[in-house]
This record gives C-alpha cells, structure tokens and sequence, in this order.
C-alpha cells in the first residue's frame, strides 16, 4: 500500500485498525519529501525529528485504545501560525530567527489530539501575495508543472498537500490565500466564516479579514479538520460563540437527499469580468451541468458592488497591514539593525532590511490612506463600500443557498510572469475577496484540468456560519466529477 | 503622479521605513497607478452608509479579569534582539 496517498479519514481507520502506525505513515511523507522536496519547495522548516518523536507517541496513544480523530495524523502548517519552540518566519527577513513562546489555538487543538506536525510551509512574506513569489525564502513550485505558481499566498501548503508531503495542511485566507493555492493545485481549500476559527497566534496581516482553514485531498477531510480547529477561543475576542456542529453531518444529508433543494446563484456580474481564461468558463460551465444533475436549481443573482470589491479591498487590507506590522520594530523580537545609533534610524533600517518589496508597498499604500486628510477619501469609504458588499451578500442570501463562481480567472501562470506590476495580480483576486470583506465561508474544490494540465477550480460561498452547504455540495461535486489524475507524478 | 516621491518619502518616514531613492520612484509609479484604480470608489453612492468595522457580528466582549501566571523574563525576552537583564534595550533616546 502506498502510505502516502491516503487521505486523512482513510489513515484514521487504518491506524485505529492497527493495520498501519502513526511512524509508518509519517516515514512514508518524510520518504516523499526527501525525494522531491528540493524541486517542490513547499517547506521553510521541517521537523523530521520531532515529526517522528510525535508520532512514536500517537502510537502509543493508539495502542492504550485512546486515539482522538487526529491522533498519529501527519499535518503540515502555514509558517504564519506560531508554533512553539519551532522557528516561525511568516516568510519574512524580519522574522527569520523568530522561534515562538506558545502555540496558536489551532496548533494547541492539534497537538492535544496528537497529530504530527510535519513542518511549516512557505507563503508570500506575511500572507501578502497571490503567488507565493512574494516568500524571503524560496519560490514554491506547482507540483502539476513546476515552471508555473501553486498560487499563494497559503502556496506551500496548498503544493505540500498535492505533492502528498503530508495527509493535510492548514492555511490562512485574508483574500483567497487559501482557495486561490488550492485551486491551483487541485486539492480542495475552505475558509470559514469569520470569527469560527480562532485566529490566536496567527500573525496577523489584516485582522478584520484573516482566517485559518484547512486545505485537504478531498471535502470529507475538509469536513474532519473542521470539526477539530473550530469554536469559541477567549484568546480571541472576535471568535464567534456560534454552536460548532458535527461537519461531517453534510456528508450523511448529502447521502441521503443528494443536492435536492439547494439554490445556486451566479451573480451576473461576475460574468462579465474581463480576463477570464475560455478553458475556466468551460470548466464553470461543466461545474454547473454536473451541480444541476444532482438536483441543484440554479439562480441568476446580482452582486451590485462587485465592480468596487478589489478597490476597496487593497484600501482596507493594506490599513490593517500598515497597523498591524508597526509592531515588527527590531525590540521586542526579530531582527535588529545595530548599525544605528539613533532609534528612529534602527526602527527604519531594520524594517526595510527585514521586509521585502510588496510588504512595503502595502505599508505604504496604507500609511498613505490612514493619514490627515486622506482617511475619510480612502479608508472610510472603502469601509462603507465594504458595509454595501456585505449588504449585496444577505439580499442575494435571500434567493440561494449558494453563491458559484471559478475561484480564479485562470490556471495558475508561470513564475516570473506577473511579478512586474502588482496591480494586474491585485485585479486576479476578484472571485475570492468578497467572502473575506463579507465575513462569509468559501470553498474550492476541483473542477478539473486545463489543456496545458493546469487545474481550475469552483468555489461555493455560503451564509454565515453555513460551511455544512459547502461541504454537502462540494462533497457532491466532488464524487459526481470523479476527477482523474487525483495526484500530479513528480519527478 | 498622483502620490510624488516626496509624499513617498513622508509616508516611508511616518511608516518607519527606510527606502533608498530608486525604489521611491518606482513605489511612486506604482502607487499613483494603484491609487488611479482605487478613485473607482468615488463612483459609489455612500450617503448615510454606516462604515463596517468588522466582519464579526459581535457587541463587546467582557470577561472578569482573572489573574494568570507570568510567563516571567526568560520567556518573554526569548526573542529579543539586545537585551540587559530582564530589560529590552534600545539606542539611547534621552
């Protein structure tokens, strides 16, 4: 058997079976990564040791009848999410020796089960990037074709989960970060609602915006990992004191009813959006047959405001961002340029030594907009169109279950190729910021593959708190298509 | 150039950043190309509208306070770049 396809609920049952162990399992991804890491790149750090020192003991855990769903689970994390006592970079100069005190919520929730932490993945410095181009570090390669993007800015994780390092991974999604990798390289990606997954000890990039999610081989993981990173943390006081339910119930009502009921809207404004590549529309157009066929009535809906989202977007992110990175200040951790001797001076140069090209864009796109005299121009109305974007979002909720669209205007494009003008890879991020600026979940799930090999995927957008309609038809999706090859062959 | 080198140089200042003059005219084209885009927004219809703070639904969240366990200095001054003792240290300011 090859340990190293199996999916997270198929290792489960094999290891409460006691037919594989956790350090099997884990040798097996460790075996894969040491073959074809080097030309993959989706690891900044990897704890080779301490992955198998936690899974001696998930074994053992086992064996003492005491195994939890993600006991032994080998997982690999975004290096935006501290991890104590393992290094955590953020992609980022400035954080290169950071190595933190405490783990997130998310990282406490998986070492409380056991699960194996198999290394932290490469991203574009602090999130900030659709390309994972953007990392200080490495570039991370398309494990489909290694001349193209797995897309970003959660891209190491995203390639990490397709080129089978690990059973599943966990990402962060301020604009698409985690559905736009996942698209890219067919593998299934959810971003929650906000405020259902504690975003303590996620370094922050745009806080209003940011959330943490899992990206997966197929939805019924999605559905697994739910169930363990979600629900209220006091340490966050913007996580939601909503009832988390039993996520893999979406599978059991699929089973049972099919996608009999369920309304998917198409707004008719992103329809008309320039740019999209013939083979995604095709690809979206067969989505929608395959969706129809298993009892989904689909709707026309408006989204009014869509022609502002990307606007007021790169206004209210690049804000946050300006705010939220003072704090990166060479005192308190990370580098320091000691070559100053005044402080204005050190703070100057450590930051622009630490941070790279886009992460001062962004800073100074938002310095800019919070200043006297440009604030109510710039940020206070894009917070307005952002009230009348989350407006347009309950109206057409009052029609549909589900709101379809590609997750991306293309396949992934080759590395190089977009780097040169920011706001061109600003502008690809059009179907997925408007769940981050509503504060709605989205899923991507495979919708199958371009002539070049390249993959193309759907994303569903739901109400809030409403990831089980996302699971349930992404779940149908998923087994009607049937999609083959359901793994890239890296050499 | 809707955003001049010099508006890059007092942003770069109030942000705290230390950019060499190159990059401040590309930042320059690249901004006024950006902030072109962005004047979409004026095209909006937003009287009245009420600015979202947020995307989550919450009123203020309290909690009593509740005394915890310091992680105390070695802990908490892991990471710092320069330390003396149990103190941060930084260039002199006074």
């Amino acid at each position: 058997m090859d340990l190293h396809t199996l999916t997270i609920a198929k290792a489960q049952k094999l290891l409460s079976q006691e037919k594989i162990s956790s350090v099997e399992l884990t040798r097996a991804f460790l075996e894969r990564v040491d073959r074809y890491e080097d030309g993959i790149g989706a690891f900044i750090t990897l704890d080779k040791a301490g992955a198998l020192a936690q899974a001696g003991l998930a074994d053992e855990q086992i064996a003492a009848g005491n195994q939890a769903p993600f006991t032994g689970i080998p997982i690999a994390l975004k290096d935006l999410l501290c991890t104590r006592g393992v290094k955590t970079t953020c992609g980022s100069k400035i954080l290169g020796n950071f190595v933190p005190q405490y783990d997130a919520t998310v990282v406490e929730k998986l070492k409380k089960e056991n699960a194996v932490l198999i290394g932290k993945t490469n991203l574009d410095e602090f999130a900030m990037g659709s390309s994972t181009e953007n990392s200080a570090f490495k570039i991370t390669k398309n494990p489909w074709n290694q001349d193209h993007v797995p897309g970003g800015s959660s891209g190491g994780s995203a390639a990490a989960v397709a080129a089978q390092f690990c059973c599943g991974a966990l990402g962060t999604d301020t604009g698409g970060s985690i559905r736009q990798p996942a698209s890219h390289c067919s593998v299934v990606g959810l971003k929650p609602t906000y405020g259902r997954v504690s975003r303590f000890g996620l370094v922050s990039y745009a806080s209003s915006l940011d959330q943490i999610g899992p990206i997966t081989r197929d939805v019924t993981d999605a559905a697994l990992m739910m169930n363990l990173i979600c629900g209220n943390d006091p340490k966050d006081s913007t996580s939601a004191r909503q009832a988390v339910p039993d996520f893999t119930q979406a599978l059991n009502q699929f089973e049972k009813n099919s996608l009999k009921g369920m309304k998917a809207g198409i707004p008719k404004e992103y329809l008309g959006v320039e740019g999209i590549d013939p083979e995604v529309s095709a690809m979206f157009d067969r989505a929608k047959t395959i969706l129809e066929a298993q009892g989904v009535e689909i709707v026309d809906i408006s989204l009014p405001h869509t022609p502002y989202v990307v606007a007021a977007y790169y206004i209210i992110a690049p804000c946050e961002a300006s705010s939220n990175l003072a704090r990166f200040d060479g005192v308190r951790y990370g580098i320091r340029d000691h070559s100053s001797q005044d402080i204005i001076e050190m703070y100057k140069k450590t930051k622009s030594k630490g941070f790279g090209p886009e992460v001062q864009r962004r800073i100074i796109i938002g310095t800019y907009a919070l200043s006297a005299g440009y604030y109510d121009a710039y940020y206070g109305r894009a917070s307005q169109v952002r009230t009348l974007i989350m407006e347009d979002f309950s109206k057409a909720f009052d029609q549909c279950d589900l709101i379809l669209s590609p997750v991306a205007p293309t396949p992934a494009f080759k590395i190089g190729e977009n780097t040169g003008d920011p706001l061109t890879m600003y502008l690809s991020d059009i179907f997925t910021l408007s769940a981050n600026m509503a504060g709605v979940p989205g899923i991507s799930v495979p919708g199958g593959f371009s002539s070049k090999g390249l993959p193309m995927g759907i994303q569903m957008m739901a109400k809030h708190f409403d990831e089980i309609s996302l699971l349930r038809a992404g779940f149908g999706f998923e087994r009607a298509l049937d999609l083959k090859p359901g793994f890239p062959s890296l050499s | 150039m809707k955003i001049s080198t010099d508006e890059i140089e007092k942003m770069a200042h109030l942000a705290r950043l230390a950019i060499d003059d190159p990059l401040k005219a590309a930042l320059s084209v690249q901004l006024s190309h950006i902030l072109d885009y962005i004047d979409t927004l004026k095209d909006v219809n937003v009287e009245g509208v009420i600015p979202a703070s947020g995307a989550a639904f919450l009123n203020n969240v309290l909690r009593e306070d509740v005394r915890g366990d310091s992680p105390g200095p070695d802990v908490t001054l892991a990471n710092a770049p320069e330390r003396d003792q149990d103190f941060y240290t930084v260039p002199r300011v006074v």
